[in-house]
């Protein structure tokens, strides 16, 4: 299997999704001739032309509006934030318009839309530039939410988020837009909305977490075996709305101690709700109270002293674990 | 590019006096539309069919509002009464291809498109057999199979959606054209301009239509907007612009019907304001007696009321009796009077079918793609 970065695995899912629909097409500030202020789109503007790479002004308000517009006619585009942070420009067509539509008309329309962009942290490009809106999303029924942490899954979910009939958000990461990872070829690799993933098993402690904050779990389960003996499983959620409360569940049975990690803030963060989920459904499992690392709660701090602390890094992560065994 | 402002009526409009008024070399000094090639168009049967649409909105719409008072139906009812010949004329010039999106104020536009009353009225009492189940209330009908895409109680909020419409409709290299309406208070939204910059950048056939009823809520033109008439902002984005009488269904046509060629001879759009009226306050939860007289709501009743006027017209062409007009208008009574029937023995929707139309996956199961929990109910 090639291994391929994250950015061009979003790249094929996207370039394979328009040569095989009509309907699709890239929207967003920079996306054709800039090649993508990320360069995710490099190549597809050559491949596919202008009318299906489409350059938009810096309108984040009109030209999603524009694509759920078009998506209630039956295209399926893509909307490409620069940052997620700017959809709040945008809220209302994303919340109001794109959420909602389909339950306001009784099920007589549907919105087959994606949108995608970076949302997170530990860029240093401080507070207006480094939300993470998965739990707004998630918080939006209509909506569906995920949050690829490899290669593989920004292709496999990417590809499946552009097929689905309902809006999706999809929530890249910069930081992750290099990682490199093998990444199936074939036409038809789909991942399906709604499968976490159980990136390492263990037995001691399950680290449940979505986004970048999957390595990091991943580097505190070595620390943790290497230095502690103790055997961790790190459960990716990959996707957020649907939400795959089965293998939550089944990792908590196994383990009985559970630490959530997230950059989300923590008030009513996605893991405020996981951490519900789990005690209603798995309470006699635990043998202690779920715990959480969150971005510290104030807005993202810009200087690296601060911000690399704010989100939650390694030592933050091994510490709160330690207070669980 | 020059904007075209049918003044004629202008200084007995109730919003005559804050206007400032554009020279316009082309200016249509004519108060007669009738012998326009759109409305000559028209035979008997067709202008008798356009006057029962106008009373038919207003029959349905007190109808509702008595609904309300009784306390059938709850939340906001935003009547359109004194506005019927701007939904009517405009709705009378789409062909097939054409599509038509507003904003909450959508009882007149539903019923132009032909919803049919019950259907209507069931879903302002919140019934399941309403247009959408109950589930949108007055303020989001929808149409799609009427190319009626709602229905949106966001000010400001259908303008980029509209946009999105037309942009389909070229992309995909049909003929039509969006038909987006909008309020006076409407236009001081940001997104109103991000649109009109893309629709006039891209070519869009979507043609943005400022419903001036002279009031936001119960702030006046002159209060919220600066810079009139309100559709000369279109002019800063190279959009065509014009103003136009809205109580004269002939005018209305012919003004729609010209900016809808343009869209779909030259994919260009426009911005079309028609000066109208509300004759009931914002809602009927406003007792409308803060910011307006009741001389002024009384002078245009007398004077512009959009379907005394068209009546008036058609007895003079010859088309319509004083008669027949009582038929018709008792027969839309009736028909509203049926649809408050319906509504009445209609069931609500099941609690059961709360959950239903959110997503277009949990409504299809047998197509179901995705796993995991959509909801999150304590339901296991
Ligand atoms: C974003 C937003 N702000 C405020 C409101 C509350 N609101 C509803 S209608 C309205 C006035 C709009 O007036 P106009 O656009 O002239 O339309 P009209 O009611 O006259 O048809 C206001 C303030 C709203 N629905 N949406
Ligand atoms: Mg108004």
């Amino acid at each position: 299997m090639p291994e391929i970065t994250y950015r061009e695995a979003l790249n094929q899912a996207l370039s394979e999704e328009i040569s095989r629909d009509p309907n699709v097409v890239l929207m967003g500030e920079e996306v054709a001739q800039f090649k993508g202020s990320y360069k995710v789109s490099e190549g597809l503007l050559e491949k596919f032309g202008p009318d299906k790479i489409i350059d938009t002004p810096i309108s984040e308000a009109a030209f999603s509006g524009l694509a759920v517009g078009a998506a209630m006619m039956g295209m399926r585009p893509v909307v490409e934030f620069m940052f997620w942070s700017f959809c709040y420009v945008a809220f209302d067509q994303i919340f109001n318009n794109a959420a909602s539509i389909r339950y306001m008309s009784g099920g007589l329309i549907n919105v087959p839309i994606v949108f995608r962009g970076p949302a997170n942290g530990g860029t240093n490009v401080g507070a207006t530039h480094s939300h993470t809106p998965e739990n707004f999303a998630a918080n939006t029924p209509g909506l569906k939410v995920i949050c690829p942490s490899t290669p593989a899954d920004a292709k496999g979910m990417m590809k499946a988020a552009i097929r689905d009939n309902d809006p999706v958000c999809v929530m890249e990461n910069t930081i992750l837009y290099n990682l490199k990872g093998e990444v199936p070829e074939e036409e038809d690799f789909i991942i399906p909305l709604g499968k976490a993933r159980t990136v390492c098993q263990g037995n001691d402690l399950s680290i449940i977490a979505h986004g970048r904050s999957v390595m990091v779990a991943l580097q505190v389960a070595e620390t943790l075996q290497e230095k502690h003996g103790v055997s961790v499983e790190v459960l990716d959620l990959r996707s957020i709305r649907p939400l795959d409360l089965d293998a939550i569940l089944d990792t908590v049975r196994k383990t009985n101690r559970v630490l959530l990690v997230e950059e989300n803030k923590p008030f009513c963060g996605v893991d405020s709700q996981i951490a519900y989920l789990i005690q209603e459904h798995a309470f006699d499992h635990l043998d202690a109270p779920v715990k959480r690392v969150s971005a510290i709660d104030v807005p993202q701090a810009y200087s690296k002293a601060l911000e690399n602390f704010q989100i939650p890094n390694h030592d933050r992560v091994l510490a709160k674990a330690m207070e669980l065994l | 590019m020059e904007g075209i402002y049918h003044d004629a009526d202008l200084k007995d409009s109730p919003v005559s006096e804050k206007k400032t008024v554009v020279d316009s070399p082309d200016i249509a000094q004519t108060s007669d539309f009738s012998n326009l090639p759109i409305n000559l168009q028209l035979d008997s049967e067709e202008k008798i069919r356009l006057y029962s649409q106008m009373v038919r909105i207003r029959r349905f719409e007190e109808r509702s509002l008595r609904a309300y008072q009784q306390g059938h139906i709850g939340g906001f009812l935003h009547l359109y009464i004194g506005q019927e010949a701007v939904a009517v004329g405009s709705v009378s010039v789409m062909s097939e291809d054409d599509h038509v999106i507003t904003a909450y104020r959508d009882h007149g536009h539903a019923l132009a498109v032909g919803m049919d009353m019950d259907e209507c009225m069931a879903e302002l009492f919140g019934k399941r057999t309403g247009c959408s189940k109950g589930k949108g209330g007055s303020m989001h009908f929808f149409a799609p199979d009427k190319n009626f895409w709602g229905g949106h109680g966001i000010v400001g909020g259908q303008t980029p959606l509209g946009l999105g419409i037309a942009y389909a409709l070229k992309h995909r290299k049909k003929k039509g054209a969006c038909m987006c309406f909008m309020g006076d208070g409407a236009t001081n939204q940001g997104p109103f301009y991000e649109s009109l910059n893309l629709a006039s950048l891209w070519g869009l056939p979507v043609v943005y239509i400022i419903e001036n009823n002279g009031y936001s809520m119960g702030t006046a033109e002159s209060r919220h907007s600066a810079g009139e008439p309100l559709a000369r902002r279109g002019e800063a984005f190279d959009i065509n612009w014009s103003v136009h009488q809205g109580h004269d269904l002939y005018e209305v046509r012919d003004a729609i019907n010209n900016a809808l060629v343009l869209a779909k001879e030259s994919s260009s759009p426009s911005v079309l304001e028609i000066v109208t009226y509300r004759y009931r306050g914002h809602s009927v939860a406003d007792p409308d007696q803060t910011y307006r007289s009741k001389e002024e709501i009384e002078e245009y009743k007398q004077n512009k009321d959009p379907i005394n006027l068209f009546r008036d017209k058609l007895i003079s062409e010859g088309v319509l009796s004083d008669e027949k007009a009582n038929l018709l208008d008792q027969a839309a009574k009736d028909e509203a009077e049926a649809s408050a029937e319906f509504a009445i023995a209609s069931p609500f929707p099941e609690v059961s079918e709360l959950m239903d139309d959110v997503y277009w996956e949990t409504d299809n199961p047998d197509q179901k793609v995705s796993s995991g929990e959509m909801f999150f109910e304590s339901s296991r």
